[in-house]
């Protein structure tokens, strides 16, 4: 079990959650299943979504190991010039 | 990660300054840039843009020009029908490119004209008619959220009421208000910046060919023409394989140039006409109809202990997104506050809609107005607790394991390495003048990867192609030729590096987020290294022994072992020379998905003389500070330091779109809009800091944006501290500086 925070962007999909517990091995995994719990997150992975996991922020790879006991943030995909 | 984690090695050529391989194509005039392409039969396209900063759209009657001899095309947005579903980011850049109906700020386009030449195409401009009906407009950003202001895009709602805010971020962690209650001190002060653009020299260009069969070509200056491919062919109902789009030289981009602003047009104008067609912007045309920064309103309040310790930080952020949404409030609110450890901290930030031009990205988007307000008040703090700014922030500097503001824990980061440079510069010894004034200011930036792919390719002599898909704006193609030197231990001037164009490669994510150098690299490590084993092979078959017995070391293959020793080294111009008889040719391929860039942080110092009977000010001394985590080739490194400060000190100083009451752009021109020019600027020294990127395999980190975020702070400081009077709103320009000196005295 993972324990997923959610910036302030995603929680109103998530019935207003600061963080969310979630049994996810991989990154992909781990959208996957916060998707079937809250559908209204799909319009935050139409714009796009980031996670951090333990300090590093990853914006595509999604087949990505989550360590146990790894902090993770869901953030907005961040743009840059 | 594994394989693109750090390796520590010791490198050959990486880190020496080589000669830059477009450095003579530039200065003889030789480079392509987007205006550079001609074909036959072309025209010449051009738009025609609203004279209203927001106007309703009754008739566009063409009739006129499509019968002037010489016209071959017009077009409207009826031309240019929605493909996007009519929601999400690409119809905003159908609805940008063309005004649908309303036209919600001075400068959109809605309507252009493709000719045999510029002035038929000007003259059949003015021959169509527009009957506008105007509407209330809204140009300032605490204006725009106003219970009253005018709605810049029916349908937006906030609180369940129609308004131009489209959203609102938050960030942050502790209870600030218990922070705020144990301060000894606190200051809070309001802080504005005006709009800026990003000033590239070389305006937005592009040569448009569509084929009656559907496929489609075009040349283009942009920071990422995959992208440019994929938007394009979805506003035109494309095959994506068949439009081939090809990114010319870029004079600058900083951003501006990752969006896609006026390309659909110049495609389907030659779609309409059957001909090639070229569609230039004026520079007017860029100020207008491309995408400026934000300008912002903001309010920062930090509270201390004594001793220098924070104890809680609140910015209220409220940034203009132009009559798009767009997440530069948001990305305002995540790194206002990313160089600190604070128990206590928030950012709230606002995206406001208003009737001037979408805003895009510029070189790290957002952060350098948020760092402008935190690190000014930060000053304020550390001047009211009787505290040298540079200890002030060392004692609340994030390290590894702080919790930075936008949630996640720092691994390595470097901004305490670049205080403690800053800390002990000589500059920040030399001695000041009358009027004089010293600032310093730290910034953040994210940095990312993304997709990325490339191509290695061994000629029979020896000599090597690389082809890699990021656009080169700043040195990629000298540092990609670098690393695959490197790689294969061969010289790097036996390395010709191009940009590929997008039927030639897999798909490349833009070049922005400083990314170019780290992803690219990356690919290119991943692709020699792949060629290596091929030239492995081909070794063992001449040598006719297992490939397992040869290994790879300075540009040669070495038979292992004690029964090859009779076996002299085979260089890689030998092994290429003999490809066509060993199994053809040589290459290496990758493709991957380059995350894990790291933060990258920067401390900059600046020192400035201020006449105070003018308000002119001039800087006289600047030093930037920052960790590239490692310098592939330091000259553009120091380029990218030195440039990032240059536009952050124009910014700071001079740049500001000024609008009029009519909601009209005042000064689209460069005599009007204010850049820095070499005569206004000292030079500026550098000091690069190389702190490794535990997920690169050279270490490296992006560089380019990060030291654009300290110089509206640093400077602000130096004026401040020049003039007596705390700076709070750029520009600071001489008439904005006078005032504030009046203000201050009384007058």
């Amino acid at each position: 079990m993972v324990k997923v925070s959610l910036s302030s962007g995603f929680r109103d999909a998530a019935d207003g959650a600061a963080s969310v517990e979630i049994e996810a091995t991989t990154v992909r995994e781990l959208l996957r299943l916060l998707l079937e719990r809250y559908p209204a997150m799909e319009r935050h992975y139409d714009e796009g979504v980031a996670v951090s996991i333990n300090g590093e922020i990853y914006r595509d790879i999604r087949d990505l190991s989550i360590p146990p006991d790894a902090e993770i943030f869901l953030l907005p995909r961040l743009q840059g010039g | 990660m594994a394989e693109q984690s750090y390796t520590d090695q010791e490198f050959k050529v990486i880190g020496s300054r080589v000669r830059r391989p477009d450095g003579i194509d530039k200065v003889t005039g030789r480079a392509r840039y987007g205006a550079d392409a001609f074909a036959p039969g072309q025209l010449v396209g051009r738009i025609l843009r609203s004279p209203h900063a927001h106007a309703k759209i009754k008739k566009i009657d063409t009739s006129r020009a499509e019968k002037m001899k010489g016209v071959k095309a017009v077009i409207t947005c009826d031309d240019l029908p929605d493909l996007t579903g009519g929601r999400g980011p690409n119809y905003d850049i159908l609805v940008n490119c063309m005004a649908r109906g309303t036209a919600l700020y001075h400068g959109h386009a809605v309507a252009a004209v493709a000719a045999v030449d510029e002035p038929t195409a000007r003259k059949a401009l003015k021959a169509i008619k527009v009957e506008y009906k105007t509407l209330p407009h809204v140009t300032d950003v605490d204006a725009a959220m106003a219970e009253d202001a005018p709605i810049v895009q029916p349908g937006v709602e906030h609180d369940g009421k129609p308004s131009n805010i489209v959203n609102v971020s938050q960030f942050g962690h502790g209870d600030v208000e218990a922070g705020f209650a144990e301060a000894d001190v606190i200051i809070e002060k309001s802080y504005k910046t005006e709009q800026t653009h990003q000033g590239y020299i070389e305006p937005h260009a592009c040569l448009a060919s569509m084929g009656p069969d559907g496929d489609g070509e075009l040349w283009v200056t942009t920071q990422g023409h995959f992208t440019f491919r994929t938007v394009c062919a979805q506003l035109l109902g494309l095959d994506i394989a068949k439009l081939k789009v090809t990114s010319s030289e870029i004079g600058g981009g900083f951003g501006g140039k990752t969006h896609v602003w006026m390309e659909p047009l110049a495609l389907a104008m030659s779609r309409k006409a059957n001909r090639p067609v070229k569609l230039v912007m004026g520079r007017d045309e860029v100020f207008m109809g491309s995408g400026p920064t934000c300008s912002t309103s903001m309010d920062v309040k930090i509270g201390a202990k004594k001793d220098g310790t924070i104890t809680a930080g609140l910015a209220t952020l409220r940034y203009q997104d132009g009559p798009f949404p767009g997440p530069w409030g948001m990305l305002g609110g995540m790194t206002a506050w990313a160089c600190y450890d604070l128990p206590n901290v928030q950012a709230v930030a606002y995206d406001v809609l208003v009737n001037r031009p979408k805003v895009a990205a510029y070189r790290a988007p957002s952060a350098p107005m948020a760092a402008f307000a935190v690190e000014s008040t930060m000053d304020l703090v550390a001047d009211k607790i009787g505290m040298d700014p540079v200890d002030f922030r060392l004692k609340n500097v994030a390290k590894e394991g702080s919790k930075a503001a936008y949630g996640p824990t720092y691994g390595p980061i470097g901004i305490e390495a670049t205080l403690n440079a800053v800390k002990n510069h000589p500059h920040m010894k030399a001695k000041l003048g009358k009027n004089q004034g010293r600032g310093m200011a730290c910034g953040f930036w994210f940095n990312f990867g993304g997709q990325t792919c490339t191509d290695l390719n061994i000629g029979t002599d020896g000599t090597v192609n690389l082809t890699m898909g990021t656009v080169d704006v700043g040195g990629a193609r000298a540092s990609m030729s670098l690393i695959a030197a490197e790689e294969l231990g061969i010289p790097y001037e036996k390395v010709k590096c191009n940009v590929g164009d997008t039927s030639s490669l897999g798909h490349n994510d833009t070049t922005e987020g400083s990314r170019g150098t780290f992803s690219s690299g990356m690919a290119t490590i991943f692709a020699a290294r792949a060629a290596v084993e091929v030239l492995k092979q081909r070794a063992a078959l001449m040598w006719e022994i297992d490939v397992e017995d040869v290994e790879w070391e300075d540009g040669a293959a070495h038979a292992k072992g004690i029964e090859h020793s009779n076996l002299a080294p085979l260089t890689l111009a030998e092994i290429a020379k003999k490809s066509p008889q060993t199994g053809g040719p040589i290459a290496g391929h990758n493709e991957v998905v380059a995350d894990g860039a790291g933060v990258s942080f920067a401390s900059h110092i600046c020192d400035v003389e201020v006449d105070p009977e003018t308000g002119k000010s001039k800087i006289l001394r600047y030093t930037v500070v920052q960790d590239a985590g490692k310098a592939i080739h330091p000259d553009y490194v120091e380029g990218q330091f030195q440039g990032a400060a240059a536009q952050g000190i124009g910014w700071a100083l001079n740049e500001e779109y000024v609008y009029g009451e009519d909601g009209r752009l005042q000064n689209p021109s460069f005599l009007d809009y204010r850049i820095p020019v070499c005569s206004d600027l000292p030079f500026i020294d550098t000091e690069i800091l190389e702190i490794p990127n535990p997920n690169h395999p050279y270490g490296i980190r992006g560089v380019g944006e990060t030291s654009i975020v300290p110089p509206l702070a640093a400077i602000a400081g130096a004026v401040s501290n020049a003039v007596g009077v705390r700076l709070d709103h750029t520009p600071m320009s001489p008439p904005r500086i006078l005032k504030a000196i009046h203000d201050a005295n009384g007058a």
